[in-house]
């Protein structure tokens, strides 16, 4: 095994332990979606139905990529954390490639946001919500895109931040606009042009119409576009993480 | 061969010359105590010599590899002790020196990591997490991280940095069973001259990023008017109080508001 690979494995299995140590973290991370899916699901879900489908079950894929969303840029930006706490000058001084760090990073921030959405597809049925889960196969590919790209996003931005404080304003500026113009909590069919136009250049937009394709048999733009958008979002977050973290250190 | 061979040695950061054409030679084994002011370029040198700056000019070899050409060949043949916590305070103990074993490729490293554990006395505390261990505890782990690997240099960039004096005479202790018993080479930056006086076989004081001073604690004493050596290096480097502690940057910045005042 090459220097690479073992420097991968071993940031992966770190990842890995931190998440699973913080249990706080884990159940906070799931309160959210949780409530997003209990009240805005009951509360509107009163209101509109789509034909068959409930509000609920409408919106349960628009959470996952929700959480995958949250789960992976946050993922990313511990890179600060490890900066804050010296931790990545151990890393930055062995005798590993930058690529192996970066890949490491991203493959463990992918893994513990895939589990957060597992953990939701698994609270679904205590809702009432039933997704077609034959569909789990196609899911699984879109998380595994979703979370590469967001992860890597959120390691170009930690490369670009001092500390945590600025972190507020890439939630409240960037995360929470593209999870709310994705489509997440609304149909894409009958908005008005203008909008239409930016919730279409909003990466996670594919994401949720692939997951509801996946979950639900209903998509707004063909599966073909969903993945094609999605890989070419992920190649560009993956490289502009890796350069500019590369660049950073 | 010398450990360390550095050859008109620079660094600037912008307008400042934070290390100014250092000649140094460190000899195999020996434990060198790198002592100056803060601000002086000692940490600025250390990271160049650990791969983690690269050099405005001038050269350096560690164990016979070019720094700027060699990286992973010196990264592999040396330890380093930052001057800040680097440790992953949510891992145990036994899991940060695990996964420092790993990145630096080691198989079977379960013995070495117990060996090390012991020599540090923290063999009880490894699978307690790191954020649950005192500062000078903390301070042992990294030592003992950075000699996982068998490196032939350790490089320990202020290890007693705020530890009480009971503290600092034991890591004190451990530095020298290391360089005895691991055979290792110890570059040690310290403020704590008579710790450097009694641990090092050679000191070069540096101030502004020149050499100002080499030999042996011994004969700088001698040949600077007697008195501790702590006198010695208040008469090398004066008395005039600098810059707060930070990194190069931080120090360059003070000097250039200090300028523009």
């Amino acid at each position: 095994m090459s220097s690479g690979t073992r420097a991968i494995i071993t940031l992966w299995k770190r990842e890995l332990l931190r998440f699973l140590r913080a249990k706080s973290r884990i159940i906070g991370s799931l309160g959210m979606p949780f409530f997003f899916l209990l009240f805005l699901g009951t509360g509107l879900g009163s209101t509109f139905s789509f034909g068959s489908m409930s509000y609920m079950q409408f919106i349960a894929p628009g959470i996952i990529g929700m959480v995958l969303l949250f789960a992976s840029v946050f993922s990313g930006v511990t890179v600060i954390m490890d900066r804050q706490f010296g931790f990545l000058k151990e890393i930055m001084v062995a005798p590993v490639p930058r690529w192996a760090i970066v890949t490491g990073k991203t493959l463990g921030g992918m893994t513990t946001a895939i589990i957060q959405a597992l953990l939701i597809l698994l609270i679904l049925p205590l809702l009432g919500v039933n997704l077609d889960y034959g569909g789990l196969g196609i899911a699984l590919l879109l998380m595994a895109l979703i979370s590469a790209g967001f992860v890597a996003l959120g390691i170009a931005i930690a490369s670009k931040m001092e500390d945590m404080h600025g972190f507020q304003i890439i939630m409240n500026f960037l995360i929470m606009p593209m999870f709310f113009l994705s489509g997440a909590l609304f149909p894409l069919d009958n908005l008005p042009g203008w909008f239409k136009g930016v919730t279409m250049i909003d990466p996670l937009t594919y994401g949720v119409d692939g997951l509801r394709y996946a979950f639900l048999g209903t998509s707004h733009f063909p599966l073909w576009m969903d993945f094609g958008v999605l890989i070419a979002f992920t190649l560009l977050a993956v490289g502009a993480g890796s350069f500019l973290f590369s660049q950073r250190n | 061969m010398a450990a360390i061979e550095t050859n008109r040695l620079t660094r600037k950061f912008g307008e400042l010359t934070a290390v100014n054409r250092i000649n140094l030679q460190v000899q195999e084994g020996e434990l060198f105590g790198f002592l100056g002011p803060n601000g002086a370029g000692k940490t600025t040198t250390l990271n160049m010599l650990c791969t983690l700056l690269a050099p405005t000019s001038g050269s350096a070899r560690v164990n016979g590899f070019d720094v700027q050409s060699q990286p992973d060949e010196v990264r592999r043949s040396i330890g380093m002790v930052f001057q800040d916590p680097s440790l992953d305070e949510e891992l145990t103990g036994w899991e940060n020196l695990e996964l420092h074993a790993e990145m630096y490729g080691m198989r079977n490293a379960a013995p070495r990591i117990h060996e090390m554990l012991q020599l540090v006395d923290l063999e009880e505390k490894r699978n307690n997490q790191v954020k649950e261990y005192s500062g000078g505890m903390k301070r042992r782990l990294e030592i003992a991280r950075g000699l996982i690997h068998h490196p032939r240099v350790l490089f320990l960039d202020e290890p007693t940095l705020g530890l009480d004096p009971q503290t600092r005479r034991h890591i004190g202790e451990y530095v020298k069973k290391m360089n005895r018993k691991e055979k290792v080479t110890v570059i040690l930056t310290t403020h704590y001259l008579e710790e450097a006086d009694n641990l090092c076989d050679r000191i070069a004081i540096v101030d502004y990023g020149k050499v100002v001073a080499l030999d042996t604690p011994k004969k700088l004493k001698k040949k600077h008017g007697g008195g501790t050596l702590e006198d010695v290096f208040i008469k090398l480097t004066g008395r005039e109080i600098r810059e707060e502690k930070g990194n190069a940057m931080e120090g360059f910045r003070a000097r250039v508001r200090a300028m523009r005042r």
